[in-house]
């Protein structure tokens, strides 16, 4: 239902030859699904979310949502930030920074609304925090209300762009876990983009690997792992490390390139 | 004993000395007796002139002057602001001319609003209109400028048009920095209040001090000052007020990040 | 690195062309508002026949006495009453009373005293000067941050090498911003001072010719304080940019467009 067809692309500095993100990198993920995109840092994947969101118009190639092109911000799809701290608004208390998912949008009332933000507020787990104003909380639990917001807007796709990656190892595995548990609910399709190897593995249906600049799409790698996933048992399973192993293997010849 | 020397009652302590010495140099005559009336006879003419509600005519007429410039400049100011803030495009086509326009002080566009206005309200409106919007215009312009990419994307991946953007999100980012455009203003306003009066007025707390020097009431003059330096504290505090509530968020963020 | 200001350009001779065509369509009222080229053209003539100058030369005579004598003032006291607690307590009261007044309410009592000649406008302009230079000094000493203090105090500087090397650069961006205000309240100051009691300068002209309903000159005048304003405005800019350099790297914003 998402197809990206030969995505490139390439910015102009002030001098010099222009640089290309995104060579020509192309991939179908199916309805429900979750899937990952991992590369070496700085190779283009933020670039390649902010294309898909509409945010960013390619040079050349295309996005399809349900089969027609993505220009703009389309309905039903949400881009999450790495730096979530600063897509929160300082000025709007959790509750209202939830509701924001919502305002605008439906024909809900202020109260609706707000009931609807609190159901999502609980489900990520920060009941309680309604009140507080995001930079009260913690990184993690920042983390907690732009998914919340997210969430609470029901999108057909969410596009992830390394969420947790500036969190402690421990917030992580919460949050990992976390994120399952909802993607499970909800069965939203998640696009998930990160440099961490084994998260990608543990979370995913399917794992892309993108190579540097230019990005292209070097390998496909199907997970076949059972869900629910567990922190532990998951991550012994053989299939698990051999999968690792191999993306592994492909990013440090990536990496060693460059 | 050291206790007294950094605290705030050796500033008052400080303050009582000065005003001894007043009364002393006036009431033995130190200093000639015209120009330099003995504090308690100022004190006199303070209360007198407010008891017989006459000075409290000239400020009420001041106040409104201001009051209707200062408000006028923020709507506009701001308007503008957020637009040239926003758009690189209308920032670099009015540039120059806001910089050249700005370069003006105040006073000199008083003759020229003479020649249009006469030398009534509206004058004093226009000229306290033209010197106030600029600060606030500045302000509100860095402020718009300085506001996050990622607030925006993140308004924009839920779907906002450009109007409700513009207005819940880019304003209220921005508002630390249109509160210091407006707090400056507000100095602004009075200084031009008082300039405008004594160039051509006669009412207002400024031609009342310029009278009062002229017509050699010098205790009134001194007490019509007096009057003035209560009325910029009074307002400058009622700022503060505000700004402490519309800002609470902002103080709490800062305060966080340091 | 400085773009050529085409848009800008282009907007600003839209507006004197926009400017040319309303004056001239506006019937009866051009005597209040000649066109652009009118005006220009008069300016032109009143350079010439020095007449224009010497009002100029008589502000900015005031205005350099009255800017430089508050900078050097309030710089100082500011740096002191910065740096040490007691004599800002001492004087903090004073301050907060004389603070909220503002300035043109001292024009009558330095006529008091100091009578009607160009003492009382420089006068006037220092004390009004003074103030943004010696808030944003003392604001500038009190935030530094305790760290680079700390520093100064682990690398075993001395009390004058510490001033000289820490204080001063760190404070200094703050400074410059109480300079860069004082700037425009000292033209503010100078013309009100010479509306109100002169016989010459800009702001005295300016009136002038209102009164003596000479329009275009009157026009040609403000532009030609106008430009004034914008060149020492432009000045104090590039000063500023070289000498502090280093902070506005450190603060420049990113442009992610």
């Amino acid at each position: 239902m998402l197809e990206v067809r030969e995505l490139r692309k390439e910015f102009q500095p002030l001098s010099g030859q222009p640089v290309v993100a995104l060579g020509s990198v192309s991939f179908r993920v199916e309805s429900g699904q979750f899937v990952s995109i991992v590369g070496p840092s700085g190779c283009g994947k933020s670039t390649l979310l902010l294309c898909i969101a509409g945010l960013s118009r390619p040079s050349a190639g295309r996005v399809l949502l349900h089969g027609r092109e993505v220009t703009g911000p389309p309905e039903g799809l949400i881009l999450l930030f790495q730096e979530y701290n600063k897509s929160l608004m300082a000025w709007r208390s959790v509750l209202r920074n939830v509701r924001f998912g919502l305002e605008n949008r439906s024909g809900m009332s202020r109260v609706e609304m707000d009931a609807e933000a609190r159901r999502y507020i609980e489900l990520v787990g920060l009941k309680g925090f309604e009140a507080h104003y995001p930079w009260e909380l913690s990184g993690g639990m920042q983390q907690r209300v732009a998914i919340a917001r997210a969430l609470v807007r029901r999108p057909e796709v969410m596009l992830m762009d390394e969420p947790f990656g500036s969190l402690d190892a421990l917030t992580r595995i919460e949050l990992e876990d976390a994120l399952l548990r909802l993607w499970e609910s909800l069965r939203a399709t998640i696009l998930f983009v990160t440099h961490d190897i084994e998260e990608a593995v543990y979370l995913s249906d399917r794992v892309y690997v993108l190579s540097c600049r230019p990005a292209l799409v070097i390998e496909e790698i199907e997970v076949k792992l059972e869900r629910p996933r567990n922190q532990l048992t998951t991550r012994e399973d053989p299939r698990f490390i051999q999968a690792r192993h191999h993306v592994f293997e492909l990013i440090s010849k990536e990496m060693a390139k460059g | 004993m050291s206790r007294f020397w950094g605290s705030r009652w050796s500033g008052f302590g400080f303050l009582l000395l000065l005003v001894l010495v007043w009364e002393a140099a006036g009431r033995y005559g130190w200093v000639h007796k015209l120009f330099f009336p003995p504090a308690t006879k100022i004190l006199v003419s303070l209360f007198q002139i407010v008891a017989s509600g006459e000075v409290l005519g000239h400020v009420g007429v001041s106040l409104w002057r201001a009051g209707l410039g200062y408000g006028l400049a923020a709507l506009v100011a701001i308007t503008l602001g957020v637009l040239m803030g926003y758009w690189r495009v209308v920032y670099e086509s009015f540039e120059i001319v806001v910089e050249l326009l700005r370069a003006i002080p105040p006073p000199a566009i008083i003759p020229v609003a003479i020649v249009f206005l006469g030398i009534g309200d509206q004058m004093k409106v226009f000229i306290i209109l033209f010197s106030c919007a600029f600060p606030i215009l500045v302000n509100t312009m860095d402020g718009v400028r300085s506001v996050d990419p990622v607030l925006i994307r993140t308004a924009r991946t839920f779907g906002l048009g450009q109007g409700a953007l513009l207005w819940k999100v880019v304003l209220p980012a921005a508002s630390p920095f249109v509160m210091t455009g407006l707090r400056i203003a507000l100095a602004i306003a009075l200084i031009l209040v008082v300039i405008s009066e004594m160039v051509g007025a006669t009412s207002g707390i400024g031609y009342f001090i310029l009278d009062a020097q002229r017509s050699f009431r010098i205790p009134q003059m001194y007490a019509g000052m007096l009057v003035l330096a209560l009325l910029g504290y009074t307002l400058n505090r009622c700022f503060l007020l505000a700004d402490a509530r519309l800002m609470a968020w902002h103080k709490g963020l800062t305060a966080r990040q340091r | 690195m400085a773009r050529f200001p085409g848009k800008g350009l282009a907007v600003l001779l839209g507006c004197l062309v926009l400017w040319e065509v309303l004056a001239r369509r506006s019937g009866a009222l051009v005597l209040y508002f000649p066109p652009a080229s009118q005006v220009l053209a008069t300016l032109a003539a009143i350079l010439g026949n020095g007449e224009l100058l010497d009002h100029i030369a008589a502000s900015l005579l005031r205005f350099a006495e009255g800017y430089a004598l508050a900078a050097a003032l309030a710089v100082s006291a500011g740096l002191c009453l910065g740096l040490w607690r007691p004599l800002y307590a001492l004087f903090e009261p004073l301050i907060e009373l004389l603070r909220p007044m503002p300035s043109p309410a001292t024009i009558p009592i330095a006529i008091l005293f100091l009578g009607i000649g160009d003492q009382m406008k420089v006068a006037v302009t220092v004390y009004a000067c003074s103030w943004p230079i010696l808030l944003n000094t003392i604001d500038g000493v009190r935030a530094i941050d305790p760290v680079l203090l700390n520093t100064a105090a682990t690398f075993r500087l001395g009390p004058w090498e510490r001033f000289r090397k820490v204080v001063l650069p760190a404070a200094s961006p703050q400074i410059v911003t109480g300079l860069r205000v004082s700037l425009a309240i000292a033209l503010i100051l100078v013309t009100t001072s010479e509306m109100v009691v002169s016989n010459d300068g800009l702001g005295f002209y300016i009136l002038d010719l209102q009164r003596s309903f000479q329009i275009p000159e009157m026009y040609a005048s403000i532009v030609a304080l106008a430009v004034i304003g914008y060149a020492l405005n432009r000045l104090f800019l590039t000063l500023d940019g070289w000498a502090l350099a280093w902070h506005k790297g450190l603060t420049r914003k990113e442009e992610i467009l």
